[in-house]
């Protein structure tokens, strides 16, 4: 977790958006980030990411008060915030991150507000705090069950979805496959269901065409159409593929990356 | 002294008496440009065309015949006095040269590169009609590169007017905005560009690949910007960090440029489209260029598909940078598949030249019908249709006409899609009052204002698909617009 400077950047940004960060100014790749957090007064925005290529690497080895080589944003529309009445939050590992603003923000607006939050283990459930201090109600579960239920996200939700009333709207932010079977889970009961996409950028702006998802049938970019979607109007097949696109390269980079800290003597 | 110095000195001896004759003239040889050998630069990134020496610019300045109606200068779309300045380079005269061009052109180094000539200033060329091949006209933009690549760059920044205390904001840093940066700023307002990207220069810097405009001519540019006062902003993206209504209303600016270029990339829609290794040409083009791809695993982080055999989809000036592009990152094989004849290729006729000569495999009178994947969703092949023309289109050119059951499969694992690109939504939605056209362009009177007062376009946002030197024309319209509204 990290906190940047970016006053401008903190002072527009709304729940739901995204930035785009670089490294470097000259070589490093362009990767987005959901914003998870903000300190107005101070000018801050918080990312919160997993190390798990080169540049999250490079971000997380960063020592307090180093320079990112950019951030350009506040990117992608904000989430539709209104009362709905009743709104479940699910959150998976990361994707709790990006989720918080959204949650608060909905509970702010009047809703009752259901927090689901899933993890592989226990050492991977982030923010629990932050979401028991706004839920009404807060379903904690781990793969191995190590912290709370065992189990996955969809058992709880599809319980929750069950109940009389049905809830009236379920966010999901998460892995690909985790928000597929959520969409699964909530399209019999028909309950509306969105997502918020993660693809492989560029700039941000609807230029590159990179992050084209297929909704409904139709092509969509996630950084100008996005990054929310109607979750079972959404091909996650298709996109699951285009993100693995660059897995081998992405390793090679951070297996460089790695091998050069310890030549230079650094741990990892 | 060589044979070919006598002859200029003959020549000029002769002129200087007013006893060259046009017949004299027409004999001279076009002077052809020396580039780097076709199969080296198959592996590397730098200059293909390396620009003439003195005495290939000065015989190539003697074949102009100095027309009274200069039907050149019609054809320039910021009407350069071509004559002149062609003339003054015959005699030697380099830096009077470059002061003609730069009344009316602030980036010769770049349009001497990049313009589409044969369609512009030499399609007239009295010498090009004679020889009934516009190729064989007076090399106009060879000769602008030339004394624009002799500029030195001594510090002649443009003089600025003292402080007017009006704030004008440009939102993207590409050949328009660099435009009107310099002509607001002279008048002496005070000037930010606002780019989206974390580098200035547009698609001058991102789209248009360093071996047909080194980025350090760019940069040159944006550096003189600097010197002269204009202040820059990367990372910044107006309609998101701040919208044009926030940037007039409570950061004070008096007057704003948008020149936000390209937008949404066209697909072809058709099946596959979402398969990996399709890309759009924008995004290929990007991580090249501006995410130097190219020193993948040397420096840079950028990944991009280590292709092996490529199809590019398009017949324009991007189709032909994807391609030859796609050569230099090591594909074996590049076919460009174009769905109209050779004729009809918008492309420079030099870039399609080149890109011959790089071994790019021309597949005309062909458009794909679905893009193959495997199992895993990696681009194996794709099916095609073979056209015919037929009657001309709206256009002009020969509507091309699927043959029915001429399909056909070519093996390919990467395609990159160079169809053109749609407006970008970004400003038209967070710019309430501002007018768009159906396509979503910005609308624009003559002097290149918007709807809204202050707020004027140019470039590719508003002319859909434009050049480099369009968006400069239409830069030099707008700024010359703001600066009147400015000073009232």
């Amino acid at each position: 977790m990290i906190d940047v400077e970016a006053a401008l950047v903190a002072r527009a940004r709304k729940p739901g958006q995204f930035v785009i960060i670089g490294v470097s100014d000259d070589y490093g790749e362009r990767v987005p980030l959901t914003i998870a957090g903000v300190d107005a007064e101070k000018g801050t925005i918080r990312l919160i990411f997993q190390r798990v290529g080169k540049t999250t690497a490079e971000m997380a080895d960063m020592k307090v008060g180093s320079d990112l080589g950019y951030v350009a944003g506040p990117l992608g529309n904000p989430t539709h915030i209104e009362k709905f009445g009743t709104v479940v939050c699910v959150g998976g590992g990361i994707g709790n991150a990006p989720l918080l603003p959204i949650a608060t923000a909905m509970k702010a607006a009047g809703n009752e507000l259901i927090s689901i939050l899933g993890a592989r283990t226990k050492e991977l459930v982030i923010l629990e705090d932050e979401f028991a201090a706004i839920s009404d109600e807060l379903v904690v579960i781990t793969d191995d069950g190590s912290h709370g239920r065992k189990g996955l996200v969809t058992e709880p939700l599809k319980e929750i979805c069950q109940r009389k009333p049905q809830p009236d709207l379920v966010v999901v932010i998460g892995p690909a496959i985790m928000m597929k079977f959520c969409c699964e889970t909530t399209r019999p009961f028909g309950v509306h269901t969105e997502v918020s996409l993660n693809t492989i950028m560029v700039d941000g702006t609807g230029m590159c065409g990179g992050c084209r998802v297929e909704v409904g049938g139709k092509t969509k970019f996630v950084c100008v159409d996005g990054p929310e979607f109607d979750g079972h109007e959404v091909n996650f097949d298709l996109m699951m593929r285009r993100l693995g696109a660059y897995k081998a390269q992405e390793q090679r980079a951070h297996e460089q990356y790695k091998e050069h800290r310890c030549k230079i003597g650094l741990d990892d | 002294m060589t044979d070919d110095e006598k002859y200029l000195q003959e020549l000029l001896a002769k002129e200087a008496a007013g006893e060259l004759k046009p017949s004299e003239r027409f004999k001279i040889p076009a002077q052809d440009m020396p580039t780097q050998d076709g199969v080296a630069r198959r592996s590397n990134i730098n200059e293909v065309a390396e620009g003439y020496t003195e005495l290939e610019a000065r015989l190539e300045a003697m074949r102009c015949l100095r027309c009274k109606t200069a039907p050149c200068i019609k054809g320039c779309p910021v009407k350069i006095r071509i004559d002149d300045f062609v003339g003054a380079i015959a005699q030697g005269q380099y830096d009077e040269a470059l002061a003609i061009i730069k009344e009316n052109s602030l980036l010769p180094a770049v349009c001497g590169r990049v313009c589409p000539q044969e369609v512009q200033c030499q399609e007239t060329c009295t010498v090009g009609k004679k020889f009934k091949d516009p190729t064989q006209g007076v090399s106009i933009g060879r000769l602008e590169r030339f004394v624009a690549d002799r500029d030195t760059g001594d510090g002649s920044v443009p003089k600025v007017a003292p402080p007017t205390g009006k704030k004008v904001a440009i939102i993207g840093s590409g050949p328009g905005g660099i435009v009107v940066a310099a002509d607001t700023r002279r008048a002496g307002h005070d000037v930010t560009v606002f780019e989206a990207f974390h580098k200035p220069g547009g698609v001058m810097v991102y789209g248009i690949p360093e071996f047909r405009l080194p980025k350090a001519i760019v940069q040159d540019e944006i550096d003189v910007l600097t010197k002269m006062g204009v202040e820059i902003v990367c990372n910044f993206v107006v309609g998101r960090t701040r919208t044009i209504e926030q940037l007039m209303n409570e950061d004070g600016f008096d007057a704003v440029y948008i020149g936000v270029g390209a937008g949404l990339p066209r697909f072809m829609g058709i099946d596959g489209e979402h398969l990996v290794g399709v890309y759009s040409a924008n995004e290929y083009l990007t991580r090249a260029n501006l995410m130097k791809a190219y020193k993948f695993g040397e420096g840079s982080d950028t990944p991009i598909a280590m292709s092996k055999k490529v199809a590019v989809l398009g017949g324009g000036n991007v189709a032909m940078d994807s391609a030859r592009t796609a050569v230099r990152l090591g594909a074996e094989k590049v076919y460009l598949v174009y769905r109209r004849s050779e004729k009809e290729m918008p492309a420079r006729i030099e870039e399609v030249h080149h890109a011959k000569e790089e071994g790019i495999e021309f597949c005309i009178l062909q458009n794909p019908k679905r893009i193959l994947g495997d199992d895993e969703g990696y681009v194996v092949g794709m099916e095609c249709l073979k056209y015919e023309l037929g009657e001309p289109d709206d256009s002009g050119r020969r509507r091309p006409v699927p043959i029915e059951g001429s399909e056909f499969t070519i093996d390919v694992d990467t395609v990159i899609v160079a169809i053109g690109n749609s407006a970008n939504p970004l400003i038209g939605q967070t710019t309430p009052g501002l007018e768009l056209n159906k396509w979503g362009n910005i609308v624009v009177d003559e002097k290149c204002k918007t709807s809204l007062d202050g707020v004027y376009a140019g470039g590719d946002i508003v002319l859909g698909a434009a050049t480099v030197i369009l968006a400069m024309g239409q830069g030099r319209t707008a700024a010359a617009a703001m600066n009147e509204y400015l000073a009232g």
